[in-house]
């Protein structure tokens, strides 16, 4: 499926400019050190007619719990530096997690979250197992998944078999 | 174009009461991380579920929410697959339940994410990565279970034998899934029958478990007729709306 990495934005250059910033700042309430710019899931910035500022916001995973929370932040942050803001889902297309900034990709890899491995270019055969994941902590490619599902949707659970220290993979989906 | 409002509850029904079964395990898992796994694949059905029964809460148009969807209506008002609202079991009847369903929905939703219907296109589009993601772990499980211990083949060939029979109903097209498929609003079930059937002849035979004859049930999930445990899962899910209406975390 074609997917745009970037969000669009149909914003004067100045506001555009400065609604990055202020989104660069909201972070992601289950993984805090990345901001919701960093996990893609900013897809749109708009312009109602009445002026409203319209943000479209993907949901990582159909439930995760996170998505309404960063709904709220992005409309807290924005509307407390005066802008009138609506933020609004955007399903279509679907987030993936080859969104994630190459910036969000070593804050992961440095907070001790492997960074998906590879990107989704094609649906993953039945039982096909993620590519090689390398431990964030040791760098050692020797890994072995422990567990499908981690402690939020979107991470799974991994073991080092070098320094033997368990960490979180951010899935690839 | 927009589907009919009782397609769209349908499969809200089938992903709600699936994920509400596979919650049931919050606790009780085997392990840590099958608690996790299931955990999740409830929450990934659930937030489909949520999708789906706010878009038919607008097509119906008389001002009810996804809550009022879910906690309001009853059992003869759901329209979920019977295979669904089988009891967990045990681990395995859980894998093989999760497996069949898990099958079905990333073929069903393989096809409807090119439905003219945009907005069913769109959560199609999305629940089909984290369906083939859940279709992963329960075959994962079932080829373990299967290709396992004696005991763990007996219990998983045991679990497809009790199930096999919901399994026609996935396939079953009734009049309105034919309307559905003539508008190109969603696939006709039957014509999602031969990749299902190959992809789990695939997992079975590498579970060195035997398909089932073929042995059809006379139930009619999608007409709102159900077997006797839906109620009872109703009843747990719904009560704390019902006592305490409108009540937020």
């Amino acid at each position: 499926m074609p997917a745009a990495a970037e969000m669009t934005s149909l914003l004067p250059v100045e506001l555009e400019a400065r609604v990055r910033g202020l989104l660069a700042h909201v972070p992601d309430p289950e993984i805090p050190v990345l901001s919701v710019l960093d996990l893609g899931v900013i897809r749109h910035l708009s312009l109602r007619a009445d002026g409203t500022l319209e943000v479209g916001v993907a949901p990582t995973y159909s439930g995760c719990p996170a998505t309404p929370v960063i709904k709220a932040s992005v409309v807290r942050a924005l509307a407390g530096a005066g802008l009138r803001v609506a933020a609004v889902d955007a399903l279509s297309p679907p987030w993936t997690s080859d969104w994630l900034s190459a910036d969000g990709r070593r804050k992961l890899a440095a907070f001790g979250i492997a960074p998906p491995a590879g990107a989704v270019t094609r649906p993953r055969a039945l039982l096909h197992a993620d590519p090689a994941v390398a431990c964030p902590r040791c760098g050692s490619p020797r890994t072995a998944r422990t567990s499908e599902f981690g402690s939020t949707p979107c991470k799974a659970l991994y073991r080092c078999e070098s320094c033997l220290e368990p960490f979180d993979y951010f899935k690839c989906i | 174009m927009k589907a009919p409002l009782h397609y769209v509850l349908h499969l809200a029904d089938s992903n709600l009461v699936l994920a509400q079964r596979l919650g049931e395990w919050v606790g009780h898992a085997p392990a840590l991380e099958e608690d996790l796994g299931l955990a999740n694949v409830s929450l990934d059905l659930l937030g489909q579920a949520r999708l789906l029964l706010a878009y038919a809460g607008e097509l119906e148009g008389k001002g009810r929410d996804e809550d009022q969807l879910a906690f309001l209506r009853e059992e003869s008002q759901y329209l979920n697959l019977t295979l669904v609202e089988q009891p967990n079991g045990d681990f395995a009847r859980t894998i093989v339940r999760q497996f069949l369903f898990d099958a079905w929905q990333s073929g069903l939703c393989e096809a409807l994410q090119h439905s003219r219907d945009a907005r069913l296109a769109a959560i199609a589009a999305k629940a089909l990565k984290e369906t083939r993601y859940h279709l992963r772990y329960s075959g994962g499980w079932l080829v373990r279970l299967g290709d396992g211990t004696e005991a763990s083949h007996r219990r998983a060939q045991e679990a497809l034998e009790r199930l096999w029979p919901y399994v026609d109903e996935l396939f079953a097209s009734e009049a309105l899934d034919r309307e559905v498929a003539g508008a190109g609003l969603g696939p006709d079930p039957a014509a999602l029958e031969p990749a299902w059937s190959a992809r789990v002849n695939e997992v079975l035979a590498q579970a060195t478990l035997a398909r089932p004859a073929h042995a059809p049930h006379p139930w009619h999930g999608k007409q709102g007729r159900h077997g006797e445990h839906l109620g009872y899962l109703l009843a747990e899910m719904q009560s704390l709306h019902r006592a305490h209406p409108g009540a937020r975390w």
